[in-house]
């Protein structure tokens, strides 16, 4: 009963406020502010009488319903069985190989390919929502020129004849992973000499690209690899989220987390250490997290490499003096983990990059975590070349401007200026997809179709290759960038021929054309021996680092939902919350409770936030981990012509200083107060209560693997008991199969990719800004969030201890806990549910049916895990929800396979039991039992990290039966064990590489106390 | 009354459908005790069935595609493999014997099944060489005719027994009628018109009476609630229909008469949910060269000139909210399409002969014994369903009842 946990948790800052409306509403499930009143008995039996009539009226009447078989049935599609094709997303540098599942010809979901060596299967939450980008009614149907419509023959003639007028050709793209795409580019840059490609990206990697260009003779990105690390630093750097390649490193970080609790287990995990402004999902999962501040960040680097160089030899820099937590502990351990640390950093500044390329070369990196012999190629931006760019324009200097996937006008810091100046141009072409903030100034729109619906190709890394296939038919009339560009230069526009002429010829060497399109990739480097190179000390003197921040310091950083702004126009990534702010559908201004207290400012107030000349105004978050003297602010956000749903919030592109993502002396006045930010995570109470999240440290762990569990007992005449040994239940007999899943909280980063993928699978409605603020939002999985504070567990029963208790730490640690339905044996859910309408089934899942469902809410007011969801209205075909499911062309997302749920029914997790179906459907009729890992859930499946484990514990060869075995022992909890549920759904406790826990002191009285639970 | 002798009658048509199945289930296991060397007999005849039958005819007479009998003799097996497997590869590989075929057969292409492996082609073929192996009746088939005829004379035997019972009830009533009659006109004479009033004020007196009254009135409003909520039940549920059809496409000629197996045309009714509505390329493959001059074929050229699919009228409509899967009772259950469809064979015109309520779903999951022979899926719940239970196991034994089994 030992338990050394003191850590107290809170929801949000309501209920570490004691909010007013939050204690009013704390014991109620849902919030009733806009239907309690208006709605009385008499109306109610109206309604309920002329309803029941019109019901009898309209079902009298049976419709006719037609069926339309095809004409001529294609040989591979079988109308109800679904069609995968691999393709890869590569959006302005993002990179993700993907299977895309087809239903009678139209793409619905997306997964991860696991034959690709980049992101093993792995999807991120962008790239799953990238499926309903395509089915965006707001998308422009036909080229355009001005506002009005025109064809694509009269287009092509009068760009063909301004194009041969000659002057100045510059066309300006985001990062191109395409090899092919680059050729025809360099094709039209061969027809029309005078025409160069300018390369940006919003989320610009110039600096480091520079940096290595001076240390190392060559302008690109290494791979870096995480899994080989002992000790990893990140210094702004979110590399689980935002940063690089979040998909890969997430996976080679978790690969270095996983623990297990078998006697000759591994017990070894990568210690991390990160130092950032804002608290980021990668700062949210480190061991040790310290605070800077944007313009401390150069001295901090300089500080670490002047430490490493005197303990490892090496010249040291002259830099301002900087204290920062952590550092020295975090020297001490790199330079005893020489050849196997990795030190990281996010800055976009020159000086930075190269001395943290010194300190990896000093800890022996290059050749070891870093391959400079391999280098990726997700950001080929040049901040240089976009500004001389954009002054050329200035002065009239070009003629012609392509945007080829980008919008500049909107993501790039001058994007003002340059809208104002391409006026100057002569001809300018977009090929936008709708009237972006760009090409709703140019003068041509020759719109590109989605990637779902073109040909293409991308080299991720040196030597890996990956291929783009259509899944589906041209959905408007849209022509792909590279035909355009192709049938300019006065070549055959088909691309796709193209494409295959280019990879025979250069990249498959005779290898199969087809396999390569069937596996999506083809990787002839795969598993290339990293190799570094030689650092180039003389880099090292042209280091010139300064301090010059002053006032309030802004950061500006890449959420993990919105990303650059580019899909802004998708309402499942809008809805998502952010992991760390659990806020929607805009983005706020981060301070921390003392700068917030400082400033005059507190959650609910919008603030007017100056930075130089301009102005924004955001609501005020309080964000804990926010170092003090800073505001955190998400870029992607405030965009003016996305559609629909993506204009919301403000952007902060134009107050980038120098192309760095901060400023300084920021400006904040308070514009009002009394607005409620529509946040998924304060409408629940579990607060202080171990046995819902369990932890502890490496150090405890390797001693006991039962270290930081939370074993409740029951006081019984008997004595104590473990809660399952007394039972009101009878429980349920398993004979077949018994579905469940393990959820390992130590490789869960939180990103977010399980809950877009859950909404995409199982038709999950979005619900809009007002709803979420009421805590209406329908996703079926969340992540639960919970912020450590530093007082101690409050002993007794004092309201001072309680308050003290809600003390935020001004650092938290921070775990993400992912929750949905936990399918228990014995559900408190089924048994008040009058109607029979969710019940249990043979293998374990917790049954739910709509139609039998009449809306009395009692199931989810006595779920004890809070996942039940509640259809407050008919979320489609309704213009007040005015979202992809309110038209035709948004509807074909849906999948076919689940219902799509109406007004006044509950639903919840089902565990994907549609996909438990078709899978045991395909083992009975090949004559067999399933196979481990062939059914999947949406969540299980899309993790980049593997946190979670899914198949049948009745099986006993399964991983989760394995894993269980082992766990069960060990880190294996199930949430409120005390109240006998009996969940399907495990966790493994969360075990931090940290020397010490935050706190020991622990009262006995506590741990009596606990007893009690 | 006639209702419940539609009832029995169905029970006992059921009944005789069951015996004559379980003959032929008996058949069908006789005749693969003694399988033909190199090839299994009976699967070769569902593969036939299922494959081959409706452009092949196991003998020598021409149908769509050349007889089969004595194909070994002509082509080996390696090429038939080939053959079957990819017939226009063949072709296109300039084989001269498939070129002639081709052209022979008027440029018909055959449809290629990759599926159907060496194995299942030597079962064909030994099906094939059996079929057209002159043979004495086997003692194994005589049983079958027995109970065929046995089962069709049985439910006529029945059916004539009964209506002769009702014959007879129906004259005793009218006797019993008749007599009371009479006896009430023997009453009438014996007595004098006072009593005939009297008569008159008792029946006033009666209908007076409160519980009398109040019974009537209950009487009738219990009728008329029953009702009610019979025509409420009926509300969605339309069994017999059987909209017009933008083709005058016959079930019975083709199903029934023709003899073509149902998975012909509807391609996915053993692999996937949907059975599916035949795309027109699938009537072309026999209405390219058979009545070709028929109007109602000629809609289907138009559609496929025109590029307009071809608008059928959905007969069996399931709501959204109930998953329905094709392949779970075909190819898994194996049930027989009739089971739910009825016999669509004998139907000019489809319509729905089940009522496709969720009671009717129930009421077969609770009859049914699973189909578990010869699938390594059911051996787990076989084995602990016969430690538990002596019955054979049900649909509902294994969770056929529960909820997300339809709806999710």
């Amino acid at each position: 009963m030992e338990n050394n946990n003191t850590k107290r948790y809170w929801k949000g800052v309501e209920e570490l406020k004691n909010d007013i409306e939050f204690v009013k509403n704390a014991n109620r499930e849902f919030n009733m502010d806009d239907v309690e009143e208006g709605t009385h008995r008499r109306d109610f039996l109206k309604v309920l009488g002329f309803g029941m009539a019109a019901v009898t009226l309209a079902a009298c009447d049976a419709p006719v319903r037609k069926a339309i078989p095809y004409l001529n049935k294609p040989e591979d599609v079988e109308p109800g069985i679904p069609n995968w094709y691999a393709s890869t997303y590569s959006e302005g540098g993002d990179y993700c190989s993907i299977l895309v599942k087809t239903r009678e010809g139209r793409p619905v979901k997306i997964e991860g390919n696991k034959s690709s060596s980049i992101t093993k299967g792995g999807v991120s939450a962008r790239v799953h929502a990238s499926v309903l980008s395509l089915y965006d009614n707001e998308k422009l149907k036909a080229p355009q020129k001005g506002s009005s419509e025109i064809s694509w023959q009269d287009l092509d003639k009068e760009i063909i004849a301004s194009l041969a007028k000659g002057g100045n050709i510059r066309i300006v793209s985001n990062t191109i992973l395409s090899p092919s795409s680059k050729s025809v580019i360099a094709d039209f840059i061969a027809k029309y000499p005078s025409a160069s490609q300018v390369v940006y990206d919003a989320n610009s990697a110039s600096g480091l690209l520079d940096a290595n260009l001076k240390s190392f003779g060559q302008r690109v990105i290494p791979s870096y690899d995480f899994s080989k690390a002992k000790v990893m630093v990140g210094i702004n750097a979110d590399f689980l989220g935002t940063w690089i390649a979040p998909l890969t490193f997430s996976a080679q970080w978790a690969e270095t987390r996983k623990v297990s609790s078998s006697k000759n287990g591994k017990k070894e995990m990568s210690r991390h250490y990160q130092f950032e402004t804002g608290m980021s999902v990668t700062g949210a999962n480190a061991d040790y997290r310290a605070m800077i501040k944007p313009s401390e960040e150069g001295a901090f680097v300089a500080a670490l490499y002047n430490k490493l160089a005197a303990a490892l030899g090496g010249s040291q820099v002259s830099a301002p003096s900087v204290t920062v937590d952590n550092l020295d502990k975090c020297v001490k351990e790199l330079v005893a983990a020489k050849g196997a640390a990795l030190v990281v950093s996010g800055s976009n500044d020159v000086s930075v990059q190269i001395l943290v390329n010194a300190i990896n070369n000093l800890l022996g990196s290059y050749g070891t975590t870093i391959d400079l012999g391999n280098p990726v190629n997700y950001r080929q931006g040049n901040d240089t070349a976009m500004n001389t760019f954009i002054d050329e324009v200035k002065r009239g200097q070009v003629n012609t401007v392509i945007f080829y996937g980008a919008n500049p006008v909107y993501d790039h810091p001058r994007g003002a200026e340059l809208g104002e100046a391409l006026a100057k141009v002569s001809t300018s072409v977009s090929f936008a997809d709708r009237a972006d903030e760009t090409a709703s100034k140019c003068k041509y729109i020759a719109p590109a179709p989605h990637y779902l619906e073109s040909w293409g190709d991308a080299e991720p890394k040196k030597g890996i290759y990956s291929l783009i296939q259509p899944t589906i038919s041209l959905i408007f009339n849209t022509r792909q960038a590279e035909s355009s560009l192709l049938t300019w230069a006065g070549l055959d526009g088909d691309f796709h021929k193209y494409l295959k002429n280019y990879w025979t010829t250069n990249i498959l060497g005779g290898k199969s054309w087809v396999q390569a399109l069937h596996d999506g990739v083809y990787e002839p480097n795969a598993g290339a021996t990293p190799s570094g190179a030689s650092f180039d000390a003389s880099a090292l003197a042209s280091v010139s680092i300064t301090k010059k921040g002053s006032g309030t310091e802004a950061f500006f950083f890449e959420s993990v939902a919105i990303g650059t702004g580019s899909q802004a126009n998708n309402p499942w990534l809008q809805e998502m919350p952010d992991p760390i702010s659990k806020v929607t559908w805009e983005n706020t201004v981060g301070l921390s409770q003392k700068t917030a207290a400082e400033l005059g400012l507190e959650q609910g107030d919008i603030a007017k936030v100056t930075i130089g000349k301009g102005s924004i105004e955001l609501p005020v978050l309080i964000q804990p981990g926010q170092a003090h003297g800073t505001v955190g602010i998400a870029i992607g956000y405030g965009r003016t012509a996305a559609g629909k749903a993506g204009n919301v919030g403000a952007s902060v592109y134009p107050f980038f200083t120098n192309g760095q993502p901060c400023a300084g002396d920021v400006k904040l006045e308070k514009v009002k107060s009394g607005y409620t930010l529509a946040q998924t995570q304060t409408h629940n109470t579990v607060m202080g209560r171990e046995a819902v999240v369990q932890e502890s440290v490496l150090g405890e762990f390797v001693k006991n693997p039962k270290a930081g569990r939370f074993e409740p007992r029951i006081e019984t005449s008997d004595g104590l008991k473990k809660p399952y040994q007394i039972t009101l239940w009878n429980g349920h007999d398993k004979k077949n199969h018994s579905w469940g899943m393990v959820i390992d909280l130590n490789s869960c980063t939180g990103c977010g990719s399980c809950l877009v993928s859950c909404q995409a699978e199982n038709n999950v409605a979005v619900v809009g800004k007002a709803e979420v603020a009421r805590a209406r939002e329908m996703h079926w999985i969340r992540i639960d969030r919970y912020y450590s504070s530093d007082a101690p567990h409050e002993q007794g029963y004092s309201i001072s201890g309680f308050k003290a208790m809600e003390e935020a730490s001004e650092n938290p640690e921070v775990v993400f806990q992912p929750m949905m339905c936990q399918h228990c044996s014995n559900a408190p859910c089924e048994t008040v549910c009058p109607v029979l309408a969710t019940t249990h089934s043979s293998e374990g899942l917790n049954q739910m049916t709509y139609n039998r469902c009449v809306g009395t809410r009692y199931c989810a007011n006595n779920c004890p895990y809070k996942v039940r969801r509640f259809n407050w209205f008919k979320y489609f075909e309704n213009d007040n929800f005015d979202f992809h499911m309110n038209n035709d062309l948004g509807r074909m997302v849906l999948n076919p396979d689940v219902t799509v749920r109406s007004r006044g029914v509950i639903e919840k997790c089902s565990m994907c039991v549609q996909r438990i179906q078709a899978g045991k459907l395909t083992a009975k009729k090949e004559r067999r039992r399933p196979v481990d890992g062939e059914i999947q859930t949406a969540c299980s499946q899309s993790c980049p990290t593997n946190a979670i484990t899914f198949g049948d514990m009745l099986d006993e060869n399964s991983a989760i039966s394995k894993l269980l075995s082992v766990e069960k022992e060990g880190r294996a909890f199930h949430v409120l064990e005390e109240i006998n549920v009996q969940p399907q759904i495990s966790y493994l406790a969360k075990i931090r590489n940290k020397d010490e826990a935050k706190k020991k002191a622990e009262g006995a009285a506590h741990a009596e106390h606990k007893e009690h639970a | 009354m006639i209702r419940r002798l539609y009832k029995t009658l169905l029970s006992v048509a059921v009944t005789s459908m069951l015996l004559f199945g379980n003959a032929s289930a008996q058949d069908s296991t006789a005749t693969a005790a003694a399988p033909a060397a190199g090839g299994d007999i009976a699967a070769g005849k569902t593969l036939f069935e299922n494959n081959c039958k409706s452009c092949h005819n196991p003998d020598g007479e021409k149908l769509t595609g050349p007889g089969l009998k004595d194909i070994t003799k002509r082509r080996d097996l390696a090429w038939l493999v080939k053959w079957i497997q990819n017939p226009m590869g063949v072709i296109a590989s300039g084989d001269k014997y498939a070129v002639d075929l081709y052209n022979q057969y008027n440029k018909t292409q055959m449809t290629a099944f990759p599926a159907l492996k060496e194995a299942d082609v030597q079962n064909i073929i030994a099906y094939i060489d059996d079929y057209n192996t002159p043979k004495v009746a086997a003692p194994g088939t005589t049983p079958v005719t027995a109970a065929e005829t046995g089962g069709g004379g049985f439910t006529s035997v029945i059916m004539i027994a009964l209506i002769a019972i009702m014959a007879l009830v129906l004259v005793a009533l009218l006797a019993i009628l008749r007599l009371l009659t009479k006896l009430a006109g023997v009453d009438t004479a014996s007595t004098d018109s006072v009593s005939a009033v009297n008569f008159g004020e008792k029946v006033k007196e009666i209908f007076g009476n409160k519980t009398v009254r109040s019974a009537i009135i209950w009487v009738f409003i219990l009728l008329a609630v029953k009702t009610t909520l019979d025509g409420l039940y009926g509300i969605g549920v339309h069994q017999g229909y059987a909209p017009k059809q933008p083709i005058k496409f016959s079930h019975k000629l083709h199903a029934g008469d023709m003899k073509i197996n149902c998975a012909y045309c509807h391609t996915g009714v053993y692999k996937g949910k949907q059975a599916g509505i035949p795309a027109a390329n699938i009537c072309m493959n026999c209405h390219n060269a058979i009545k070709t001059g028929s109007p109602e074929i000629q809609k289907i050229y138009t559609a496929i000139e025109s590029n307009k699919p071809i608008e059928w009228v959905r007969v069996h409509n399931l709501p959204d909210l109930s998953y329905f899967n094709h392949a779970q009772h075909t190819n898994v259950g194996g049930l027989d399409c009739t089971n739910c469809h009825g016999e669509v064979n004998k139907m000019e015109v489809v319509q729905q002969r089940s009522t496709l309520t969720m009671g009717w779903c129930i009421d077969c999951h609770r009859k049914t014994e699973v189909n578990g022979k010869d699938n390594k899926y059911y051996d787990k719940l076989m084995e602990a369903h016969s430690k538990t239970s002596k019955g054979a196991m049900k649909v509902e034994d294994i969770g056929g009842l529960e909820c997300s089994k339809c709806h999710y």
